[in-house]
């Protein structure tokens, strides 16, 4: 508890607060049965939520949880989730008594065990109260047309006043007024005087006026049934203009259907550029690819096991010698058919048994082949527990150093992968656990300051999915900050202030993965990011990986990693272009759209097109491999995904999907960009498979653009 | 030594008077305290402030709005912006955050933690 001094200004505050409220609730309890006056409401939640963090911040807990309990009622009540009857009256008015004797008795220093029960049950019934339907359906506010950056300042109240208002179909406006600095408060409060009588003032928003410094501007949001005449003659030299750029509906249930906003601040800014363009306009080419010790985070830290072997389950082997036992058994089955046959000899039909017997063993030939490459497949794969239990180990040491209070979740051990992949993934899984224990957990202080639990979390797991695995690697920390990363990309020359404006969360997000998206300490001081996630993002592309951040302020940071279950025997796309056939791997292929050329738009001499909403670039396969293009108004766009870029490649047929072994390119072909190797299909036509990380990056490139 | 001039924008008087003991007890930061949103476009141009720490919820202008006039403003737009918000308003915080505060502290806390971070900030000793 605080010292006695401040005790007595709390209990001076407190009682100050009570008695505003006392008024407002003896005015509502003479008015009952009419329709309360929000701005009455709004004052009496005011006080309850005022006496409700006062009372917290001096730890005077009875009173703060029974003002609490009121403030949930009367916000529900205020924001017109809960219908203010009789019932509601009393319980408040009782509630009022029960905390001025509350505090009489704090200001007396002593307990108040017989007030307890009474006030334990004003609490609960409070609780019920406040437990009215909760408003649901379309938001009124986003048909209206309200401009978003105006809407972004209001309060969850003010916000349900303008809907009061919407709802009651009067008109908004926006009332411009600028006064001197020096006696704006009299000014304004002259003018809300004017316009209370023709409606109800919102909001006051002030903003600052360019080359005035002693002076400031005003936009009061105002909603009135009265004439624009009539209003203007009361504003003495304020101007008025409609705040909505369409008229509220008609009808008062609103249609369910997407949202509009309008913005009347950005209807001129030029269109959303790709994230493409950023990278290009920076000229930040990405990194050589890197080798395996350039990888490491210092040499003490890297998990990479030195060996090139593997451990097997002598059960696994077992499984492989048996097919190769049925394998075997095969092959007597044909040499004996290949005899008869022979025998038979040239020019004379076959028995018809023959032929069927031939059939048989053929398709168990091709079960048993199905079977091996299955089992041998199966011995590349180690559960990832045994990386994870190296990461564990480190992280504890890590944790320990931090002086940090964490817990270290790990599950999904077991789940297997490829021993190559497992391997890479090391470094990169390890690079991001720091990454969460230096810069996502906050510092004690800090996450008390967020009634968090003092113990941070940060979680690995792994999990499969189809033909994939999804490893999280998340924290309970403070999260990314948006606007830091703005900041940071724009001082970086990575992206233009306007294109940071237009860019999803996600997009933005994703800066942090660009070279040169920084990184030194004094950025990621405070709840900075980004140290040399771009090395990871690398490492993973290079393992047909996907990287994928999700983050939010105040709840911590999720970095998802999907990654195919081998590398060996892949899934692959095939499709066609210009007659040619090329094989593009599942693992990187997200859907296959078809487009309208008519609908491609050109963004800084690139072709673009737009899907959901998101700006794309559209990279014609003909043209990368110097092929003739035929003239067609719709092509099938693969888009394809490597770590957080996308694109779309413009393909003239989908052949099927097959299963592929990539064989390396030898000799003069070793150096064909945006090919991995080639592979060879079941009627033996050689197809070059794509590279689509070395693509992407080639794409990207500014050199690229003029190609 | 230079001195740090902090803004506290609270309409609570025992609250505010409980943050500027704590932050007085700081070497070299001078607290200043404003009692509205309309106080504090008052004296905004009259210091430099090198931190802001606002209340939500105030009587004439809401703390966002003050934010975001902040923000918008090229003289005070750089200056680190904490909010104070209440328990259980996540949309108190993420508005506050969107427009451009730095920090959000929620209530009620220790005024010592509130010290550490203003120690961070102001990159004190």
């Amino acid at each position: 508890m605080a010292p006695p001094r401040a005790l007595d200004e709390f209990v001076t505050e407190a009682n100050e607060i009570l008695e505003s409220l006392a008024k407002d609730l003896f005015v509502l309890d003479q008015e009952r049965g009419r329709e309360p006056d929000p701005e009455r409401l709004n004052a009496i939640f005011r006080a309850a939520h005022s006496l409700k963090g006062l009372s917290a911040m001096f730890g005077v807990d009875r009173v703060s949880r029974l003002a609490h309990r009121a403030e949930d009622v009367l916000d529900a009540l205020r924001l017109g989730r809960v219908p203010l009857d009789d019932r509601l009256v009393d319980t408040l008015i009782e509630t009022l008594d029960m905390l001025q004797a509350l505090l009489a008795r704090v200001s007396q220093g002593t307990h108040a065990p017989d007030l307890e029960v009474g006030a334990d049950h004003l609490q609960e019934r409070l609780a019920q109260l406040a437990r009215g339907q909760a408003d649901a359906g379309v938001d009124l506010l986003d048909q209206v047309g309200i401009d978003p950056q105006m809407r972004s300042v209001f309060t969850e109240y003010e916000e349900h006043r303008l809907r009061e208002n919407v709802k009651k179909g009067v008109g908004l406006w926006k009332v411009r007024a600028v006064y001197s600095l020096a006696d704006f408060d009299q000014q304004l409060a002259a003018l809300n005087a004017r316009l209370k009588p023709l409606g109800e003032v919102v909001s006051t928003l002030p903003s600052s006026q360019p080359g005035d410094e002693s002076s400031i501007a005003f936009d009061l949001v105002f909603g009135s049934s009265r004439a624009r005449g009539e209003i203007e003659a009361v504003l003495d030299g304020a101007t008025l203009s409609p705040l909505t750029s369409r008229p509220a509906p008609t009808e008062v249930t609103p249609r369910p259907g997407p949202a509009l906003v309008f913005d009347s601040s950005s209807s001129n800014a030029p269109r959303p550029a790709t994230k493409w363009d950023d990278v290009s306009g920076s000229g930040v080419a990405l990194p050589e690819p890197t080798s395996a010790s350039g990888l490491r985070l210092s040499p003490d830290t890297s998990l990479r096991s030195l060996t090139q072997t593997v451990r097997v389950d002598i059960g696994r082997l077992d499984a492989l010698m048996n097919s190769i036992g049925e394998l075997l058994l095969i092959r007597s089955n044909i040499n004996r058919l290949a005899e008869a046959a022979r025998q038979v000899g040239t020019g004379v039909a076959l028995p018809k048994l023959w032929g069927q017997e031939l059939q048989r063993e053929a398709r168990a030939l091709e079960r048993k082949l199905d079977e091996l490459q299955k089992g041998v497949l199966d011995v590349r794969m180690v559960p990832l527990g045994q990386v994870f239990d190296k990461l564990t180990r480190l992280m504890r040491r890590l944790v320990r150093e931090s002086g940090k209070d964490v817990d270290f979740e790990v599950s999904g051990g077991d789940v297997e992968l490829d021993k190559l992949i497992v391997e890479e993934l090391s470094d990169p899984l390890m690079h991001l656990l720091r990454n969460s224990l230096d810069h996502g957990i906050e510092p004690p202080e800090v996450r008390r300051l967020h009634h968090k639990p003092q113990r941070g979390k940060i979680r690995l797991k792994a999990r499969q999915q189809g033909n994939q695995v999804l490893i999280e690697v998340g924290d309970d920390g403070g999260g990314m900050d948006e606007t830091r990363i703005r900041q940071v990309a724009v001082q970086r020359g990575l992206a233009t202030e306007e294109q940071t404006r237009e860019m999803s969360r996600r997009d933005l997000l994703n800066l942090v993965f660009l070279p040169g998206f920084s990184t030194r300490a004094d950025v990621s001081e405070l709840s900075g990011r980004g140290v040399g996630l771009d090395v990871v993002k690398t490492n993973l592309a290079r393992l047909s990986g996907l990287i994928d951040i999700d983050s939010r302020r105040g709840d911590g940071t999720t970095f998802t990693l999907t990654l195919p279950l081998t590398l060996a025997i892949i899934r692959a796309l095939m499709v066609g272009v210009s007659g040619r056939t090329y094989a593009v791997p599942l693992s990187s292929v997200m859907e296959i759209v078809s487009i309208r050329h008519a609908d491609l738009r050109t963004v800084e001499r690139r072709e673009v097109f737009e899907v959901r909403g998101q700006t794309l670039p559209f990279v014609r396969l003909a043209r990368v491999f110097k092929l003739a293009e035929a003239q067609r108004e719709r092509s099938f766009v693969v888009l394809i995904g490597l770590a957080q870029q996308r694109i779309g490649l413009a393909v003239d047929e989908l052949l099927g999907q097959e299963d592929i072994v990539t064989k390396p390119l030898g000799g003069r072909l070793r150096a064909i960009p945006g090919v991995s190797g080639a592979t060879e299909l079941g009627d033996r036509r050689a197809v070059l498979v794509l590279d689509v990380g070395a693509l992407m990056e080639e794409l990207t490139r500014p050199a690229a653009a003029a190609g | 030594m230079s001195t740090h001039k902090v803004l506290i924008v609270e309409d609570s008087r025992a609250t505010r008077e409980l943050l500027a003991a704590a932050l007085g007890e700081l070497d070299g930061v001078e607290v200043h305290l404003a009692v509205s949103g309309f106080e504090a476009l008052k004296v905004l141009p009259r210091h430099r402030f090198e931190l802001i720490i606002t209340d939500i919820n105030m009587p004439d202008i809401n703390g966002l709005e003050l934010i975001n006039f902040v923000k918008k403003n090229p003289h005070y737009k750089e200056t680190p912006l904490f909010v104070v918000t209440t328990e259980g308003r996540p949309q108190d915080r993420d508005r506050g955050l969107q427009l451009g505060a730095s920090e959000y502290v929620v209530k009620p806390f220790e005024p010592a933690d509130i010290c550490a971070l203003v120690r961070r900030y102001l990159k004190l000793g």
